[in-house]
């Protein structure tokens, strides 16, 4: 027997061209996005997101007009796809019913509602309105390391209510121990419809994606996120082809060719990375202090700009309990900080 | 001498919740309103207890129980703090009494109204219905606007960050009217080309103070001094009547991009909900300016209202 997990079926869910969007600075071309996802396609990866880094309607000031459109994007991918199916993600307060339905029109199959893991019940409209239309509904429940595992299983169930078959468990911050997946997770699976799925996001911040998506599967998880060669925001996500190599060590049927989605990270993904992604000192901090992993560049930037580090930027976000979407609050917490240290050394 | 007590127009709030409560408060306070009943639907509510704590008469047969007493109790001006369903039912018993309406819900069968950008302008117009537009478009629209009457804005996009406290179950159940009714604030009284509207809603105990953060695009470069002057004179306009409101930093003029960036807090007076709750208080303190704003022509003889029929 090669694992106790041997003969588990998973589906691997691509996050290359959403959450690898962040590092990218949401400036991929359309030719990028082409080959990205026909290799992605060729390799057996049967699910792969595509939007903005923050989702639907998320080109903006605040989080970076995009090269492309959501349009532009997902009209380009959809029709190349040969078995793979596409998705989308969505943030309710960024966009809106009238982008899910642009989605659908194009060919989207899986539309994917996030919110702060203690916020579901503004998602009722926008996971009503996808059911409503049959698509593959899930539930993405963000920062998931900022709510108890009992308010989890609340938040979860209302979403389920809501009409999502499939619920996600989400460490935006790489922030998770596999023990916190654990117990995380299998809550959350023993409260569900044995018919719902349920899936988990990882962020590799303290080089925790394997594990925990492992951990994510032992306790019941039957879909995973990954990224080619971990293209995704902070330190990345899961490595898709290590998640591969190892699954198919320990028996868990990915339907991914190992060798096909190793050359799509190594030709396709890694050279068109503007910096490697790796575990910095920044991204590390992420997972070490739980803050939300798009904010990594944003906070670099501010370091340029006002002279504060990085890291210190991060750990007072954290500080301020900042979620998903408060990117405005890094320029803000950086001239505010700026200004302090200004005075202090003025006083001295 | 005998004191002399002044003539104040009477007014309606309809919705005894958080936010009727409040505005009750605040119109108690004022030198030329005076509220004089408060209509709910549940007879049973604290809110309408509450409202008879004030000594303001109350009806839990929702309008219909209000309309027989118009006249009689000479009520000239309503609040509408129900939600968008009601209220077009709502607006139109009362305006075909003449009493003129001021909408607190994302309903806007009237026009925007944000007092320091357009207040005057409905006054002079007489109009029967007016819309308070979103607690985010109240405490940003007032800034697109410095910006945008100093040089034109081509895109103007606000983000409103809000305590999970302060959001009640009606604007979580219909969160997109929210985004698309502030970005037509943004546009339509802000006066900016294009706008966008994100809202983010953080737990964070205890809770945090609202923050609005505004980012314009200007066509040209934008001017700097001329910006800033704008800035400050509005948020001393505001100021008036929202003592919390607050520039914590910017404006960042960013000369290379053409963007401007405005960081506020709004923290609301206390009334009856909390401080923190800046975007409820907001959105009270403004129907209360706008009605006092009536109210002082209705009062100088300047402006008298007619009943309309739909």
């Amino acid at each position: 027997m090669k694992s106790a997990l041997e003969g588990r079926k998973i589906t691997l869910h691509d996050m290359t061209l959403r959450d690898g969007m962040h590092p990218k600075r949401h400036q991929m071309t359309l030719a990028q996005m082409k080959a990205v996802a026909t290799g992605l396609d060729q390799a057996g990866v049967p699910l792969i997101e595509v939007t903005h880094g923050d989702g639907l309607g998320g080109s903006s000031v605040n989080y970076g007009f995009p090269a492309h459109s959501d349009e532009e994007y997902l009209s380009t991918v959809i029709p190349l796809m040969k078995q793979a199916k596409v998705s989308a993600l969505l943030l309710p307060g960024i966009g809106t019913v009238d982008h899910l339905r642009m989605a659908k029109d194009l060919g989207v199959h899986t539309i994917r509602v996030a919110t702060h893991c203690t916020e579901a019940d503004v998602s009722e409209q926008h996971i009503g309105l996808a059911r409503q239309l049959g698509m593959d509904t899930v539930g993405f429940l963000m920062m998931a390391h900022m709510n108890s595992t009992e308010g989890l299983v609340e938040q979860a169930k209302l979403m389920e209510n809501y009409g999502a078959n499939c619920l996600y468990i989400t460490d935006s911050a790489g922030y998770m121990l596999p023990e916190d997946v654990k117990a995380r997770l299998s809550a959350v699976r023993e409260a569900l419809k044995p018919e719902t799925e349920l899936g988990f996001h990882g962020h590799h911040n303290l080089a925790m994606g394997i594990a925990n998506s492992l951990m994510a599967v032992e306790c019941g998880a039957n879909r995973i996120d990954a990224a080619a060669a971990g293209l995704g925001a902070g330190a990345g996500n899961t490595p898709m082809e290590v998640l591969v190599a190892v699954c198919d060590r320990m028996g868990i049927a990915t339907g991914v060719d190992l060798w096909k989605i190793q050359d799509v990270a190594e030709d396709l993904v890694v050279p068109m990375m503007d910096f490697p992604i790796r575990i910095d000192r920044d991204a590390l901090t992420l997972g070490y202090a739980g803050v939300y992993g798009s904010f990594l560049l944003f906070a670099k930037r501010a370091e340029k700009t006002y002279g504060v580090p990085a890291r210190e930027i991060l750990l007072e976000l954290g500080r301020r309990k900042l979620v998903g979407g408060q990117e405005d609050m890094i320029e803000d917490a950086a001239i505010t900080m700026s200004r302090a240290r200004k005075s202090a050394e003025a006083s001295q | 001498m005998k004191t002399m007590t002044l003539r104040k127009v009477k007014c309606a709030l309809i919705g005894p919740g958080n936010i009727g409560t409040d505005l009750l408060m605040k119109l108690k306070r004022s030198p030329v309103l005076e509220p004089v009943w408060m209509v709910g639907i549940d007879p049973a509510s604290d809110g309408l207890k509450r409202a008879r704590e004030f000594g303001i008469k109350t009806t839990a047969e929702g309008i219909d129980g209000l309309l027989p007493y118009v006249e009689a109790d000479g009520v000239q001006i309503a609040f509408d703090a129900t939600s968008a369903y009601m209220h077009a039912e709502h607006s139109a018993k009362l305006n075909a009494l003449g009493v003129m309406m001021i909408d607190l819900t994302p309903a806007a069968i009237g026009p925007f109204c944000v007092p320091p950008v357009n207040l005057k302008e409905h006054v002079g117009r007489r109009e029967m219905n007016v819309n308070m537009v979103t607690c985010g478009g109240q405490a940003t629209i007032p800034m697109v606007a410095a910006v945008s009457r100093v040089q034109a804005v081509k895109y103007g996009e606000i983000v409103a960050t809000v305590s999970s406290r302060s959001v009640g179950p009606g604007t979580r159940r219909n969160i997109d009217e929210f985004t698309r009714t502030t970005a037509a604030g943004v546009e339509r009284i802000g006066g900016a080309a294009k706008g966008k509207a994100i809202i983010v809603i953080n737990p964070a105990e205890p809770p945090l103070i609202m923050r609005d953060t505004i980012h314009c695009l200007t066509v040209e470069r934008p001017k700097a001094a001329q910006i800033e002057e704008s800035v400050h004179a509005m948020i001393g306009e505001v100021q008036k009547y929202v003592p919390g409101y607050k520039l914590v930093n910017g404006p960042v003029i960013d000369a290379e991009n053409h963007r401007v960036s405005i960081y506020l807090e709004v923290a609301g007076l206390g009334d009856y909900l909390p401080t923190y709750a800046g975007n409820l208080d907001i959105m009270t303190a403004s129907a209360a300016r706008t009605a006092e704003m009536f109210a002082q022509e209705i009062l100088a003889g300047t402006l008298s209202l007619e009943p309309v029929t739909a």
